[in-house]
């Protein structure tokens, strides 16, 4: 049987193209009540009152909850799960991230109570008669501002809004020093906006005490259940681990912003003890829009440095991160470990240096959106390479292959150290280049671009060659990092008395395809039909223990979790038909779901094994009944996917109306186990990465005030603002894992923005500009053209 | 998104409605296909405490085809006004400006009733029905009257009717500039209302120019004709030259919308490309 590698049709799509998928929001319990939060409209204000002598009275409300309440519980709020201290040593700035706010708000969107009642109407109408008085303050959305002295103070211990600086490489001096000497040196100052992640479900939770076990059930639409069930028990309420079940059923997309543990998943479990019933709270779209954590926010310059024959020879970047009012979950790590670290990219770069600085403002929290970091560090480099090459008049695809590393393999030659920490798995980068360029017909688009002059219509062609470090991550390492987590994996498979196999896994598909491909892994190893495999996920009580989907990690980590586990099944299988045999278990073959004794026709089936391990009567002795194992898989060294975008660019010089001709995208993941979910993922973060640079992007007015958050005004990309996609792949296996794989949920992403704006700046090299700031509206680029 | 509590109300005839709406007055909202007011009570922009459905009223359903223009009930969707074929034969800008609004699940609820009563100057119905030369019936207490399409439009959000009327149809003169007609949109990306919606209907005799009206959506905040393009292109042969010519001022002073989607002199310079793509179309 060959499941891997094969284009099975997704399992899960039955119920989800059919309307039976159970999301969050889906479930109704007996005696459930509904919350609606309070918002402050303000982006930071004292609050001076709360009054709430009306709402309480109004028709079917249970209970308001304020700020004052929370405090008088004790409860210290939300934490974040990753510390990264000051460069001169100093602790990382972490003010408390409260449930409800008594102080003052720090964002439009802070919640200041939540109201309980009997209908999600009612609790919205009680809602609306809390009387909050507000005394507003000024605001400060953009990182650079609020750094600087005399700018308003998202936290009054937090001097000059800074969380921590932070910096990575080499020392600066010599980066500098060289920077300095160099023949050419071309530097950007650029803007990689604030995007929204829009999952399609908005965010959803339900707390649950009941009141018969003492245990608390949260239902959450959540990339990380078992996560979030540490972060409640040991951080936030502390209540006993053993008695919370925690339960991410299917979620409608994650992107990264249902990773982190937010305030109102804690607010339900916590108010549904006071109250002795469950709480149901959703988002509405515009909650989504004020309280989901965001992606990107970075302002950053950055100068690579080249001798006369076009060899990097130093590269030195500085950024403000944006923080938001708030330390998210992971959010110290996105600008700093999952950027900096990146920094060495595809090229030898003999000397690197990053810097960031990240800072509170007034704005809903940053943290990671697919890729997180990683499309930052990206897009640093990929634009300072195609705006070299233009600077130094060479070809931007000759300048990439000039400069990139040598392949190597992981196994025979040595995986590459970076000057920025990582030690890349295995690499080699020449063939997705090369094979893009032979995709897009180099030489025939350069010979059409000059054809194209004086037509009215511009054409430009824009690179991308990227890596990103995935399968995150060695819990050691991230550990050393900062990171108050380990990044380990279980899986646990249990095979039943028939033959058939449950798989318990502590990673969480929410839209991933881990029913699937996981089953395909399962089926193949184990040489049985797919149709008998179960993946389960996304229940603590189901699952042992987990740490959840984010950072291309789950088949990487999860996937290697369950072959671990595997591997001990039919360890113990072929004792057990080894007896049943009575032959040794070393003259024995295992395929096709079947132990063979070598070079006879002698066999037993996994299925008769199996129901002897259930039913020992003639077994070996000593033996244990059953067959179950579980395994933890700790990966030996993050996983890197690279590959090459390529985008073709049309645009019409009367309108400044772009239009994406051609996208070609060439991609390294490893093995591949599903080609039709990886193609969909690909998809996907092309979308994603293609709407950053023409679409979408947060826009705050000087009070703080989101003004694009509606779907009225935020733009998403839709099908028809997308070409159809060019897609191949190259595959160089993972070496230290054991399916060789290496992600691919998020290279798309992470690839394809960079390639989108080059493309647009090789259309428009005629009108000396180096820079056009994303969303690139047809505004931005008539304004080029008409020089206004 | 829930709105505030308000009573539901569901008339079968006209007359039911205007007597609901002179009871509850102010306190009331009109809802046909809700793609407008649905949005306003949803993000409770707007709390009526009565709702007055009017979408089970048959006489205001339907498009009548008559021997001097055709009527469209105020409750036609704009998918069935798109898929229409005397609209498509008579005024085909009609037709092709309903099948450039929203999505399919949008045509099939949304109407043109609901959606010029609303009177969004980014929406496509404004400058199409002005190019038409479209009358509004209104009904009232009293009986109807109909309100020449210029005089409709008032401003932002705002048109001619009064507190007690409601749009029943909107009747599409059968004309020569309505055979030769068609609508072309610069979306908003977001919204995909227009940055520039331009309408254009042009009669010709022996080749020459004899009713042009070329109108525009999303540019300002009241929907406009431009009478300098109009004035312009009547007596000229349609072609690049004339085109270029009548287009060259498209929008002089007129106060123009500005936002990050398209300021001002962007909008301006665009609606000047709209209108002359609209009228290419037709040369």
């Amino acid at each position: 049987m060959t499941y891997i590698g094969s284009s099975v049709k997704r399992v899960e799509d039955k119920r989800f193209i059919t309307g039976q998928g159970n999301y969050t929001d889906d479930i109704v319990l007996p005696q459930m009540t509904y919350a609606c939060m309070v918002r402050s409209p303000h982006a930071h204000a004292e609050i001076v009152s709360v009054d709430i002598a009306h709402a309480e009275q109004m028709d079917g409300v249970v209970k308001i909850f304020t700020g004052k309440d929370t405090d008088a519980a004790g409860i210290g709020g939300v934490p974040c799960g990753w510390q990264v201290d000051f460069k001169n040593g100093d602790t990382m700035k972490e003010p408390p991230h409260p449930l409800l706010v008594s102080d003052k708000a720090r964002h439009a969107g802070d919640a200041v109570a939540m109201v309980i009642a009997e209908t999600y109407a009612q609790a919205k109408d009680a809602a609306e008669m809390v009387m909050v008085e507000y005394n507003v303050l000024p605001a400060v959305t953009n990182a650079k501002v609020a750094r600087a002295d005399g700018a308003p103070q998202v936290h009054a211990d937090v001097p000059n809004n800074l969380a921590f600086d932070w910096e990575l490489g080499n020392p600066r001096e010599e980066v500098d020093a060289a920077i300095a000497a160099a023949h050419h040196v071309t530097t950007l100052e650029f803007i990689n906006q604030r995007v929204i992640c829009n999952a399609i479900e908005p965010r959803s939770a339900i707390g649950h005490f009941d009141t018969a076990y003492d245990k608390y059930t949260l239902y959450t639409s959540t990339q990380n259940p078992h996560l979030i069930r540490l972060l409640l028990c040991a951080f936030v309420l502390g209540l006993p681990e053993h008695k919370v079940r925690v339960v991410g059923p299917d979620v409608g997309g994650g992107f990264g912003s249902k990773i982190f543990h937010y305030t109102e998943e804690a607010l339900v479990i916590w108010g549904s003890n006071q109250i002795k019933r469950p709480i149901k709270w959703t988002a509405e779209r515009r909650e989504s829009f004020m309280t989901d954590a965001a992606g990107r926010d970075h302002i950053t310059t950055a100068k690579m440095a080249f001798d006369k024959d076009g060899n990097v020879l130093a590269l030195s970047a500085d950024t403000y991160a944006n923080m938001g009012a708030y330390l998210s979950t992971f959010a110290p790590a996105v600008p700093t470990y999952l950027h900096g670290t990146l920094l060495q990219g595809l090229y030898t770069t003999p000397l690197i240096n990053v810097s960031v600085d990240a800072v509170f403002t007034n704005t809903t929290a940053v943290d990671a959106y697919r890729g997180a970091g990683r499309p930052e560090a990206t897009y640093l480099l990929e634009r300072l390479m195609d705006t070299a090459a233009l600077e130094m008049g060479r070809d931007p695809a000759e300048l990439r292959l000039q400069n990139f590393i040598a392949p190597f393999d992981g196994v025979e030659q040595e995986g590459y150290q970076t000057q920025v920490a990582l030690q890349y798995d295995s690499g080699n980068y020449e063939p997705v280049l090369k094979r893009g360029l032979e995709m897009v017909g180099y030489e025939q688009f350069r010979a059409d671009q000059k054809a194209a002059e004086g037509t009215g219509k511009l054409l430009g062609i824009g690179f991308s060659t990227y890596i990103e470090a995935c399968g995150i991550a060695p819990s050691a390492v991230v550990g050393a990092l900062g990171a108050r987590a380990g990044l380990f994996e279980s899986a646990q498979v249990q095979v039943h008395p028939t033959g058939k196999v449950s798989v318990y896994s502590g990673s969480h598909s929410h839209g991933q395809g881990h029913e699937t491909s996981f089953a395909q892994v399962v089926a193949d190893k184990m040489g049985i039909p797919m149709e008998d495999v179960e993946i389960i996920h996304g229940d603590s009580d189901a699952v042992a223990f987990g740490m959840g989907t984010y950072g291309s990690r789950s088949l990487a980590v999860g996937g290697s979790a369950i072959v671990k586990s595997i591997e001990k099944v039919l360890e113990k299988g072929a004792k057990i038909a080894a007896h049943l045999l009575e032959a040794s278990v070393d003259d024995l073959d295992y395929a096709e779901g079947k132990w063979t004794v070598r070079g006879t026709d002698k066999s037993v089936a996994f299925g008769d094994v199996s129901l002897t391990a259930y039913v020992p009567h003639n077994y070996p002795e000593g033996l244990e009944p059953g067959l179950d194992f579980s395994s933890f898989y700790d990966p030996a060294n993050f996983t890197y996917p690279f590959g090459c975008h390529i985008c073709i660019v049309e645009i019409d010089t009367e309108t400044g109306e772009v239009k994406i001709k051609r996208f070609i995208a060439v991609d390294d993941v490893g093995n591949v186990i599903n080609p039709m979910i990886v193609d969909g993922q690909i998809h996907g973060g092309l979308a994603q990465g293609i709407g950053q640079a023409f679409c979408e992007g947060a826009i705050y007015d000087e009070s703080g005030q989101l003004i694009n958050g509606t779907y009225m005004d935020y733009v998403m990309p839709r099908a028809d603002d997308l070409p159809s996609f060019e897609i191949d792949r190259t595959v160089t296996p993972c070496p230290h894992n054991p399916l060789g794989v290496k992600g691919a949920g998020e290279a798309g992403c992470i690839g394809s923005t960079p390639a989108v704006v080059n493309a647009v700046m090789d259309a428009l090299k005629g009108y000396g500009i180096h820079d056009v700031e994303m969303p690139i509206t047809s505004q931005k680029v008539w304004n080029i053209i008409h020089g206004s | 998104m829930v709105p505030s509590k308000f009573a539901y109300h569901r008339p079968s005839t006209v007359k039911e409605a205007i007597e609901l709406l002179a009871a509850h007055g102010d306190d009331s909202k009109i809802l046909s296909g809700g793609h407008s007011l649905v949005p306003v009570l949803k993000l409770r922009l707007n709390d009526p405490e009565h709702i007055i459905d009017v979408s089970g009223i048959e006489s205001m359903g339907g498009i009548r085809d008559n021997e001097k223009s055709i009527t469209i009930g105020a409750n036609a969707t704009h998918g069935e006004i798109a898929n229409n074929a005397a609209l498509k034969a008579h005024a085909p800008m009609i037709a092709h400006a309903a099948s450039m609004i929203g999505d399919v699940q949008v045509r099939n609820f949304g109407t043109i009733g609901g959606s010029i009563a609303h009177a969004d100057p980014a929406a496509d119905w404004p400058a199409v029905l002005l190019a038409a030369d479209a009358n509004v019936v209104l009904s009232h207490a009293g009986g109807q009257r109909e309100v020449d399409i210029d005089q409709f439009f008032k401003g932002l959000f705002m048109t001619a009717m009064d507190e007690e009327e409601i749009i029943t149809a909107i009747r599409i003169p059968k004309t020569a500039f309505n055979k030769n007609s068609t609508y072309v949109k610069f979306p908003q990306p977001a919204s995909r209302f227009a940055l520039v919606g331009c309408a254009a209907a042009i009669a010709n005799s022996d080749g020459y120019i004899t009713e042009a009206r070329v109108a525009f959506s999303g540019v300002s905040g009241t929907p406009f004709r431009d009478s300098n393009v109009e004035k312009s292109l009547k007596g000229s042969v349609l072609n690049e030259g004339s085109i270029a010519t009548a287009t060259a001022s498209v929008a002089d002073g007129v106060s123009i919308l500005s936002d990050h989607f398209a300021k001002e002199n962007y909008r301006k310079h665009m609606a000047g490309v709209y209108a002359r793509k609209a009228l290419s179309a037709l040369a």
